[in-house]
């Protein structure tokens, strides 16, 4: 009896069933050895128990998680129109820059509008003037301070997409979502450059330190627990927000948490060399979860 | 664990139980709830083997099965990439600009870091598992000069360190699919889009603007993203040892 063999067959009903169960591998740990979780996979009741945790608090749909990054892609383009069409953008390398990253986040909106009707789903939508869309208002008048936003859009949706990437294990999703995902921190990257920031997350970055964006880098904290977002005529679900446990901040400097194995302290838990916290902290970019990322304190207060 | 907790090919689910493999996601939910359902389930679970993790020889190096296989594949991959930047810190005489020495020494630092991290997390979760040290071979690499010229066979410094963040970041991109546990994804997750920092970084300095410019087959928008045998193959350049990287994700 391997029981084993079930969740292999359950993974063609649910292609999510073995994130349901990786990402609560404390079950599997708390049951101790092999042996007895031989035995114990024997007992009907530990199953039935089994599945009911595994099953508990049910993952959003693909179409939600798409709505989710599709409102994010959203926002960029439509932040990038206005940044254009204000026309403070230097001639030359900077505006060419800057097209060449609208065109990006309009080639992932038009991708991810598909990929939610492809699944069944109704795309959220924007316009200049109406749905999803960078709140006018906010534009900076200044080049210098228009460029802070796009940082801070692109630092968030590096971290927004990671975010929600493990909820996409077992679906062909995963693998183009993680391709716009580390395009996003090549936007990210090229924008930091042009501000004179390192490419990387810093603890000397400026707007870590600055009042008005520093939340794109802080441990996540969300003031809403909805887990329905009514945004660009349309409805989807996000995975309620749990305030014990906020994402870590971009100065995180611990690493791997697994089960019940506690995470390593990058700086001087991983060898015989100890490393600086900022280059720990540079070495990975942190996650946000979906209601941290929509807070007002971050991408949700720059919808108009 | 998780080496097991994987799907099998549908050939192998169709050879097992036809009734239960037909399963609906609806009646699993019935399952979930109901005892009595389980038993059934129970009674579906017959014998399949349990992988076992390839060992290496001396020369030859193979990553193993599962998610250790995977966490292997990125730990190859950052070793080269450490001992690539390491070596280039160490220049005494560097053909790089001097704007460009402190960013290269901190990359250094970052790919030390993520090669000390995977193997502090490989050996810790599993245990036995990991692959040996790789002897890094860059004697296709000129560390004298920053670009390398049109009539150079060798590459560049900054060649080099595009070839390896570019490849660094396709092979996260295509290995995630691989990983069972969200923990391992989530870990490359935080790696991959560092790497992906670096390589636009370097393009940058390579020529100013191309930090996400599409070449050949890359789709325009979308990162690249790269099988372990393809990426292993252009890898395979810069190690001594063989690198069989065929059981990747099994």
């Amino acid at each position: 009896m391997n029981f084993f063999n079930i969740i292999d067959l359950l993974a063609e009903a649910d292609p999510d069933v073995l994130d349901r169960f990786s990402s609560r591998r404390a079950v599997f740990s708390s049951l101790g050895t092999v042996a007895q979780r031989a035995a114990l996979a024997t007992s009907p009741l530990f199953l039935g128990a089994l599945f009911q945790k595994a099953y508990a608090g049910t993952a959003s749909l693909p179409t939600d998680i798409l709505n989710y990054a599709l409102t994010l892609e959203l926002l960029e383009a439509d932040f990038y129109r206005q940044f254009l069409a204000a026309g403070q953008i230097p001639a030359g390398a900077a505006t060419d820059a800057i097209t060449v990253i609208k065109t990006h986040e309009d080639v992932h909106v038009d991708y991810l509008h598909k990929a939610v009707i492809a699944a069944g789903g109704t795309p959220v939508t924007g316009s200049a003037t109406a749905g999803i869309r960078f709140n006018p208002s906010l534009l900076p008048a200044t080049y210098a301070d228009q460029l802070k936003y796009a940082q801070v859009l692109e630092d968030t949706g590096v971290r927004a997409y990671k975010g929600r990437a493990a909820e996409l294990i077992g679906t062909d999703l995963l693998t183009p979502v993680l391709q716009i995902h580390s395009i996003e921190a090549r936007h990210a990257a090229h924008i930091r450059t042009m501000r004179g920031q390192q490419p990387w997350v810093s603890l000397g970055d400026d707007l870590a330190a600055d009042a008005s964006y520093k939340a794109a880098y802080t441990s996540g904290v969300a003031s809403s627990t909805k887990t329905v977002m009514a945004l660009g005529g349309t409805t989807y679900g996000i995975p309620s927000y749990n305030p014990a446990r906020p994402s870590p901040p971009e100065s995180n400097l611990q690493q791997g948490a697994a089960g019940t194995k506690p995470a390593v302290l990058i700086t001087t838990g991983i060898g015989s060399i100890t490393y600086t916290a900022d280059d720990a902290a540079a070495a990975f970019d942190e996650p946000l979860q979906a209601a941290e990322v929509l807070d007002s304190s971050r991408a949700g207060g720059l919808l108009a | 664990m998780s080496d097991t907790l994987r799907p099998t090919d549908s050939q192998s689910l169709q050879q097992g139980q036809p009734l239960l493999a037909r399963i609906k996601r609806r009646s699993f939910f019935m399952y979930a709830g109901a005892t009595a359902g389980a038993t059934a389930l129970a009674l579906a679970g017959c014998s399949k083997d349990e992988t076992t993790p390839s060992s290496s020889t001396s020369g030859n190096v193979s990553f193993g099965t599962g998610d250790a296989s995977v966490l292997n594949y990125a730990y190859a991959l950052e070793q080269l990439e450490a001992a690539f930047y390491a070596k280039v810190a160490a220049l005494t005489t560097s053909p790089l600009q001097p704007a460009e020495v402190p960013y290269f020494a901190k990359m250094a630092l970052h790919e030390a870091i993520h090669r000390d991290f995977l193997r502090t997390a490989i050996n810790r979760d599993f245990s036995g598992n990991i692959i040996p040290d790789l002897t890094p071979k860059f004697d296709s690499i000129d560390f004298t000069k920053r670009v390398k010229a049109a009539t150079d066979t060798k590459l560049g410094i900054l060649d080099a360190a595009k070839a390896f963040e570019d490849l660094g970041v396709a092979a996260y991109n295509g290995a995630a699919k691989l990983f069972k546990s969200a923990v391992y994804l989530g870990i490359a997750g935080q790696i991959v889009s560092v790497e992906a920092r670096h390589a636009a970084y370097v393009r940058d300095l390579i020529t100013p603007g191309s930090f996400a410019t599409n070449e050949g087959t890359d789709v325009l928008g979308f990162d690249r993203q790269m099988t372990p045998a393809a990426v292993l193959t252009v890898a395979q350049a810069f190690v001594e040892q063989t690198l069989n990287g065929s059981t990747i994700g099994q």
